[in-house]
């Protein structure tokens, strides 16, 4: 089996627990770098004028699927690579601009073994600045149920996202 | 007679816009995306780690939508791409010029690997009575945007709630139409 034994199994986690928080000074490059990783040209996203006049916002601002990726890195910060992200819902409140300090915090709100054994992990994340909330995500992640486990084996009927 | 309505809801189960990317996921892509968000997990950045832990290479699974977004330039290329054309289908339809998403589900299956041409379908899932809301007075709607890989297999679907609508007079627009 494998001898990379995974960084967290199903088992270390408990509900209510707290997920490392992710402080991130957010600047002009972190957005353009963001829309651009995405294919995101449209110009809100990396250009000041048009955000201003045509958008209304103060400047910039980070693009949705960039957001995505943050979360993503903010739960396999935690799991691990042996975590396999099933499921993500995402709500977009507001903006986050080029100047803010973002950060991201997440707590376990449903622990699941399926019907298949693959351990899921319910998280609620919230992506805040200055302790406005400025999107949510509802991600659901399965661990291994032990150090034998791999939820990137399951496939077909036995992967159940 | 049937009304505009009635043809929209008509749609509602039936694929449209299948499309096959124009290009294969590329690795350096996927590096690219980790950078920006300074994602370090070895699984993109470690090669005997993905071997044992993905069976080779993956991409992030939130890269999803990328792959059917293009470079902004390609030669021959005359129409700009419009990602979602159901969602703009609807508002154009239904005479609602504004529209916002309120969420946006992705559910991953099979792994994403570098060099695999995904194709991508869209579906309308549902559309709602008229509904007034502190932007306007329009309808909700839910598109799932299905991915496959060259094999067939389901590697992710993407679901989004819009809400397409008129605005009141004097009120201005919302903090989340990113896709309007």
């Amino acid at each position: 089996m494998s001898p990379l034994a995974p960084v967290l199994v199903f088992g270390d986690v408990a509900e209510g627990d707290l997920l490392p928080s992710l402080h991130h000074d957010v600047t002009a490059t972190t957005v353009v770098l963001g829309a651009l990783a995405t294919r995101d040209w449209r110009p809100m996203h990396h250009d000041k004028d048009f955000a201003l006049e045509r958008n209304g916002t103060r400047d910039i601002f980070l693009n949705t699927p960039n957001q995505a990726a943050w979360f993503e890195r903010f739960i396999t910060d935690w799991t691990g690579p042996h975590g396999r992200l099933g499921r993500v819902v995402f709500r977009m409140r507001d903006s986050v601009f080029p100047g803010d300090t973002m950060v991201l915090d997440g707590v376990v709100s449903e622990l699941n073994l399926d019907d298949t054994g693959c351990g899921w992990v319910g998280l609620d994340i919230t992506l805040s600045v200055d302790g406005d909330v400025k999107s949510t995500c509802n991600a659901r992640v399965a661990l291994p149920v032990d150090d034998d486990d791999n939820p990137w084996h399951r496939r077909g009927d036995r992967w159940k996202p | 007679m049937t009304s505009v309505f009635d043809d929209v809801r008509a749609l509602i189960g039936v694929p449209q816009y299948e499309e096959t990317a124009e290009f294969p996921v590329e690795r350096s892509y996927v590096w690219t995306m980790c950078a920006s968000v300074e994602n370090g997990n070895p699984l993109f950045w470690d090669d005997p780690v993905a071997q044992e832990i993905t069976d080779g290479p993956i991409a992030p699974p939130t890269m999803l939508s990328v792959w059917f977004r293009p470079h902004h330039w390609a030669p021959g290329r005359t129409e700009p791409h419009l990602p979602l054309k159901v969602h703009f289908d609807l508002k154009e339809r239904l005479g609602l010029p504004e529209a916002v998403m309120t969420d946006n589900t992705m559910v991953f299956h099979e792994p994403v690997r570098p060099g695999d041409l995904l194709t991508t379908r869209q579906i309308l899932r549902s559309v709602s009575d008229e509904k007034t809301t502190k932007l306007g007075t329009g309808r909700f709607w839910v598109i799932d945007v299905e991915y496959t890989n060259q094999q067939g297999r389901t590697v992710g679907v993407e679901s989004y709630t819009g809400f397409g609508y008129r605005r009141h007079t004097g009120t201005g627009g919302g903090a989340g139409g990113d896709a309007s």
